[in-house]
């Protein structure tokens, strides 16, 4: 464990020059300056990459990175001071030796744990309205899921206080919360409905039809649509536009997950791609050949390095999304996963047929490992919907019997930020949040691959400004080229004699002295090759013999 | 007659000049009358009324013997009121005088016109008679070739004429002295030059303007570049001192009232404590008048200076002291090494150990000798001696001096003692103490062994020792050597092994000719499959030619035997050409089969830790796959995929430009086509872009168009210092916004650049501010805090209390 040198060496503790009866009567620190910082926390919060070596600069460039990378230095260990303040840790679930994990049920973790964690634990039975897709709220704290035969809920489940509950009449497809709790989006069979929390129905929209998925970009304020018509098409919810409606030229689209590191939406085809989009590119990011067959779920964890998909060849893979999109892992399953999520923490769920499998990998940030199951845990019908409890230890299931919420130690976050979303938050602070939130979106346009890259200047411009300048004046102004001079520029005369004419004339005959003298110069080189040639020529055959003219 | 007439004109004019004039056509008679002479070139007098010449006491009436002061009066009149014409025929024009007398100076024509001229004469002096006419001048008449009206030539002398000529036959008398500076003084000022014209004094003006305001200016620079450069500013800059009063003016406020405040009071005042008021006690302000600052500070300049003189002289004598001659150093140092061999001898009588100890002195100095060029005659100075030593005896003498002190500090001591037994054997006894000891056993001293000392050691030993066994270890062998020599018969061995030695060097001379075989034994010779221990110790050098090939033969065998495995593991590693290469291999073989990619076994969940999921037979699992894989016969993916990508790649990639223009310079028509030849040549290839990212990415496209939403939020004009956008993104990576930060670093990476109080008036910055040396922005505010901030009430106080 390396320790940042932030604090005074302990050899120099006493300051050099006081007063000496101040130390004295002073009861001295035995720490004394500020606490050390580990290295690597630091680290992770550097984003200045100084592996790129920079070209040589100036002095008053260099005071200018100098003061970068210092400030940089200082507001991350500031921020890694902050860390300190994270003081939750996650849960966790340990066999002993040589007990598989998988092997332990929801009923003996929630009997080993404590009454308010237990009560997470529960199932609804509703085995009426049909398979059921569900959705917790950004802070956690609220669930609504819509059955297949139209039945639509939101409560709040920690408290089991229901908001609402409608029946739509309609096939719902698939349902959503919006930026807070208070707005829902419902996937219906025709058009895209939303709701606010009391069931009542706010928009229709028609432009959005026969919306297979949902997702919602929280910072974007998006609401990306995936219809059977095989558009992805993208509304701003806080001014009620489509941004965007993109073709996908794949068919039906009913896989679909977000990336929430960068907001890009991945896809899943028919043909076993998955294709990455964004609103600003009316074609795909990417591309990526996933499975021999269809894909037929799709999921990305939360840092946005890994995803997970499941295809139609009964094969559950793990890419790595840093730029190579190679698969990490792969594992067949006997049924294939239709349904997969990864948890804030990187636990991957999958649900097959009725089978709930929980992989875990070696903490926040890693690969889950396929090998061997964390959790498992059977439904009382197959799955439909799957997700995660944000900042709760806790897996949503949907199925056809209902909605199972069940107790996943160590999925969730254990430390929320209270300013971006709070769990406990009142109706008033929600409401502040939302009008700061919306102060804050972010254009959608924004969204690429590598959000990093907007920190980056756009070099094919800045060439091409460079170069239209350049050519507008004839020379390079800024130096860029050291032999380029500043071209004649004929002074004016007095008495009539500077006219245009006379100006074309003068420069005409500098040019010309200028071209002359490099003709000259190629001559002279020319003449001085010739020369040398010659000389060798000389030196070698001294005398000509009857056989030179033979040689070419 | 006019010869002479010349040579007074010449006397006249320039006495000293020896003069061209033909003097020996004087005539016989030598002295013409005075009378004559006089009426020769004093022609005529021209008062004038207003001159002081013109008096009648002028020296031109003088008679003919007066003509010797006549010069100087002359002359004197000259300097009063002459033209420059009359005197040295330049054009140099005197305005010293308003008048002018005019000099008329006798000048007789050539023969032809003497009768003409006396005839003139005579009219004029008849016409004088008259008075009216009085004031006509007479003709100028002057002793030269072309005789000119208008001015004074000296043509016929050759020479021109110096002002000063002329003065210089006559005797300096106080008189002439003062004039001669006058003259001097008018000489010396120079005519002066042009004025400039007006541009050009303007330039200069402005030049002259422009550096002094630069460097009045310059004294801000500091500042500026110092408020530039603060990451905030805060105007206005003064910081307004909040005015709080010392504690002794509020004190000052308060009286005692109560006795025993009182009293309390009345001893402080006795003491002369500074309760109220005066900032200094009586005392302190007594010891500050004591002796005024100047005072003192001349004082201690002068004391200082008084001391540093000292330590000057101090300094100089020590250094004097300590110089001693060449001669004296020679003598000093035979005296010290007489006295070292005095003591030597005495240790070896009373105390042989401490006398050893002296002996291993000598032999390190030997070692450090061998080690270092000090009288290898390879230095600096030896090298310009050599030069030298060709013609200088003394450079010779000198370079044999320092070759012979090498020889004699690397001479081995049993040579010494060889030559010492030679000479007699009366120190046997003593050689038997000395010499086995620090010669023949190796040394185990706080030194370590010498490796080199030791080999020769055992090489001698082999030798001596006639085929032992090669392979026994150095060590031991020396102990037997020891033991050997610790025998009686020392001396003899000592002989044999000086022997020895002189054969040893011969035959290292053979190996060093015959190294161009060895070098490949020699560098087996360190086998790799030794242990660590064994390692450490030095290889063994191949002293002969017989070991040589003795070594090739156990070589022989070695490498047989052991080496392959080693060499196999050195080959491995020493090629690394090979190494790259099969990672390549895999590689490619990695990217390019996607087939493989997709269609790898990967393992089955067969065990799913549910119990009441059935397992899957292999049987059963064989059969679903094979499922699969009939469902999927009809769809290739794979293909599609590459079709795809190739597609894509082709779209991306820069399109050539053809500019073939069909029938151009050829038959036209339909179905003619241009030629392949011309085609070519008007075909325009673009150039080759830049490597795709999914390049090597079998299963991936990556869009590479650009993302013009994204780009038109990018920065796309590099801010002024920054030369390369590497620079630039470098600083603007860190996001300063309060999602990524704590609240603090937002702030402070957010701080304004220039805070401006509400109220205030910004005042230019003061020269005083300037004035002040140090570079931080607070210093300045301390420098402006004076303690003037006090309130007027206090100040009146203050003055009350000081004059209490």
């Amino acid at each position: 464990m390396g320790e940042m040198e932030t604090a005074p060496k302990p050899g120099r503790d006493v300051p050099p020059k006081k007063d000496k009866l101040q130390t004295k009567r002073k009861a001295q620190d035995p720490f004394p300056g500020p606490a050390p910082v580990p290295v690597e926390v630091v680290q992770k919060f550097c984003r200045i990459d100084k592996s790129r070596k920079l070209p040589r600069s100036k002095a008053k460039t260099r005071s200018r990175l100098e003061v970068a990378e210092a400030e940089e230095e200082e507001t991350s260990i500031k921020a890694a001071r902050s860390e300190l303040l994270l003081a939750e840790e996650p849960g966790f679930l340990e066999g002993e030796d040589g007990e598989d994990t998988a092997k332990i049920c929801q009923a003996d973790i929630v009997e080993a744990v404590d009454i308010a964690s237990a009560a997470k634990h529960f199932d609804l039975n509703l085995r009426q309205f049909g398979p059921y897709r569900l959705n917790y709220s950004r802070t956690g704290r609220h669930l609504a899921f819509g059955g297949r035969r139209g039945h639509v809920a939101a409560l709040d489940w920690v408290t089991k206080k229901l908001m609402c509950e409608i029946n739509v009449m309609e096939a719902v497809r698939d349902i959503r919360f919006l930026h807070s709790e208070a707005l829902l989006a419902v996937a219906q069979n025709r058009w895209l409905h939303i709701y606010d929390n009391q069931g009542i129905e706010l928009h229709c929209i028609r432009r959005c039809d026969r919306v297979t998925r949902l997702e919602f970009l929280p910072f974007h304020f998006l609401l990306a649509t995936a219809s059977e018509t095989g558009f992805l098409t993208y509304l701003d919810v806080s001014v009620g536009k489509i941004v965007a409606a993109l073709n996908a030229r794949a068919g039906r689209l009913d896989v679909m997950s977000q990336n929430p590191y960068n907001a890009v939406i991945h896809l899943g085809h028919s043909n076993g791609t998955v294709s990455l989009w964004s609103p600003a590119m009316k074609e795909p990011l990417a591309k990526i050949l996933c499975h021999r067959g269809g894909v037929r779920a799709v999921a990305v964890d939360s840092t946005g390095t890994y995803m997970a998909t499941s295809g139609l060849d009964h094969q559950l893979k793990i890419f790595d999304l840093r730029g190579t999109y190679q698969p990490l892992s792969t594992r067949t399953l006997p049924h294939g996963a239709g349904h997969l999520a990864f948890s804030q923490r990187g636990l991957l769920v999958a649900g097959m047929g009725d089978v709930v499998n929980i992989w875990a990998g070696q903490g926040k940030g890693s690969p889950p490992s396929l090998e061997q199951p964390y959790l498992t845990h059977r439904l009382s019908g197959p799955v439909h919907g799957l997700q995660f409890c944000p900042f709760e230890d806790v897996l949503g299931v949907g199925h056809s019997g209902g909605v199972t919420s069940m107790l996943v130690p160590g999925a969730g976050e254990p430390n929320f930020d209270g300013l971006e979303s709070n769990p406990y938050r009142s109706r008033k602070q929600r409401q502040e949040w939302e009008v700061k939130a919306l102060l804050e979106k972010v254009p959608a346009e924004l969204i690429c691959l590598d959000p990093r890259a907007l920190a980056e200047v756009d070099v094919i411009s800045l060439e091409q400004g460079k170069k239209e300048r350049i050519e507008r004046l004839g020379y390079d102004p800024q130096g860029y080229d050291p032999e380029a001079k500043a071209p004649f520029q004929p002074k004016p005369k007095q008495k009539g004699r500077s006219s245009t004419a006379s100006l074309v004339k003068r420069k005409r005959k500098v040019m010309d002295e200028e071209h002359r003298d490099k003709v000259r110069q190629s001559l002279q080189q020319q003449q001085q090759q010739q020369q040398q040639k010659e000389a060798k020529a000389k030196s070698t055959g001294a005398r000509p013999s009857a056989l030179d003219r033979f040689v070419r | 007659m006019k010869a002479r007439a010349q040579s007074l004109t010449a006397q006249y004019l320039r006495p000293k000049l020896t003069h061209p004039g033909p003097r020996g056509n004087q005539g016989p008679g030598g002295q013409t009358p005075a009378h004559q002479r006089n009426t020769g070139w004093v022609e005529k007098r021209k008062p004038h009324p207003l001159t002081a010449v013109s008096s009648p006491a002028s020296p031109f009436y003088a008679g003919p013997s007066l003509h010797g002061s006549c010069f100087s009066h002359a002359l004197y009149a000259t300097e009063l009121t002459c033209t420059s014409r009359a005197i040295d025929g330049n054009r140099n024009c005197f305005a010293a005088g308003t008048e002018i007398a005019f000099l008329r100076l006798p000048f007789l024509v050539h023969g032809d016109n003497d009768g003409e001229r006396e005839h003139q004469k005579l009219l004029e002096a008849i016409s004088s008679l008259d008075g009216k006419n009085r004031q006509k001048l007479a003709e100028r008449s002057e002793a030269s070739l072309k005789v000119s009206e208008f001015n004074v030539s000296s043509e016929g002398s050759g020479e021109k004429l110096v002002l000063a000529d002329l003065l210089e036959p006559v005797k300096t008398t106080s008189s002439l002295a003062t004039v001669k500076k006058q003259l001097n003084r008018v000489k010396s000022k120079k005519t002066v030059e042009l004025p400039l014209n007006k541009e050009e004094i303007e330039r200069i003006h402005r030049e002259v303007a422009f550096n002094k305001t630069a460097k009045v200016l310059s004294k801000w620079d500091p500042v500026v570049l110092k408020n530039r450069q603060a990451e905030q500013l805060v105007f206005p800059l003064e910081k307004e001192e909040p005015a709080i009063a010392p504690i002794e003016h509020v004190l000052s406020g308060w009286k005692a009232r109560t006795p025993l405040e009182q009293e309390i009071f009345n001893l402080l005042h006795k003491n002369k404590q500074p309760v109220a008021d005066p900032l200094l006690t009586p005392v302190e302000k007594a010891s500050l008048q004591a002796m005024s600052l100047e005072e003192a500070k001349m004082r201690r300049a002068e004391l200082q200076r008084a001391r540093a003189l000292q330590s000057y002289y101090e300094a100089k004598a020590r250094r004097e002291k300590k110089i001693k001659s060449k001669k004296y150093h020679k003598v000093v140092k035979k005296g010290k090494a007489k006295k070292a061999l005095k003591e030597f001898e005495q240790l070896r009588k009373v105390n042989p150990a401490a006398a050893l100890e002296e002996l291993e002195k000598i032999e390190k100095a030997r070692m450090m000798e061998r080690m270092s060029l000090k009288h290898q005659n390879s230095g600096k100075w030896a090298k310009s001696k050599a030069i030298m030593a060709k013609y200088d005896l003394e450079a010779r003498q000198a370079m044999q001096e320092q070759l012979a002190k090498n020889k004699e500090l690397t001479q081995k001591l049993q040579v010494a003692s060889e030559i010492e037994e030679e000479e007699g054997g009366t120190e046997e006894k003593v050689e038997e103490l000395l010499v086995p000891d620090v010669v023949n056993e190796v040394q185990m001293n706080a030194d370590g062994p010498n490796p080199w000392m030791l080999r020769s050691c055992t090489s001698d030993t082999k030798e001596a020792a006639t085929q032992e066994d090669p392979e026994q270890l150095p060590e031991p062998e020396a102990h037997e050597v020891s033991e050997n020599s610790s025998s009686q018969e020392v001396l003899s061995e000592l002989r044999v092994l000086s022997q020895k030695l002189k054969e040893n060097d011969q035959s290292r001379k053979q190996k060093a000719s015959s190294e161009g075989t060895v070098p490949q034994v020699q560098r087996e010779e360190p086998a790799p499959e030794e242990e660590a221990p064994l390692l450490l110790q030095r290889p063994e050098r191949v002293q002969t030619l017989e070991e040589l090939e003795e070594l090739g033969k156990e070589e022989c065998f070695q490498n047989k035997e052991l080496s392959r495995p080693v060499l196999e593991g050195q080959q491995s590693e020493r090629t690394p050409n090979n190494r790259p290469d099969a990672p390549k291999k895999k590689k490619k073989e990695q990217m390019i089969d996607l087939q493989n990619l997709l269609t790898t076994q990967s393992p089955s969940v067969k065990s799913l830790a549910v119990p009441t999921i059935e397992e899957l037979e292999d049987e059963e699992e064989r059969n679903q796959r094979q499922m699969i894989k009939e469902a999927f016969a009809g769809d290739d993916v794979i293909r599609d995929f590459l079709k795809e990508k190739r597609e894509a790649v082709e779209a991306s990639k820069p399109k050539d430009v053809d500019l073939t223009l069909p029938g151009w310079g050829e038959w036209g028509g339909v179905g003619l086509k241009p030629s392949a030849k011309k085609r070519r040549r008007f075909l325009i290839k673009a150039p080759e872009g830049p490597p795709r990212k999914d390049k090597n990415l079998p299963n991936v496209i990556i869009n590479e168009k650009r993302n013009i939403h994204t780009a038109a939020h990018q920065v796309r004009v590099l801010p002024y210092p920054f030369t390369h956008h590497w620079q630039f993104e470098r600083t603007i990576q860190t996001p300063i916004g309060s999602t990524w930060n704590t609240q603090r670093a937002f702030q402070k990476l957010t701080t304004p650049k220039v805070i401006t109080k509400p109220g205030h008036i910004i005042k230019p910055i003061k020269a005083e501010d300037v004035g002040y040396r140090s570079s931080s922005r607070s210093d300045l505010s301390v420098i402006q805090r004076n303690p003037k901030r006090i309130t007027t009430r206090h100040k009146k106080q203050l003055k009350k209390s000081s004059v209490d």
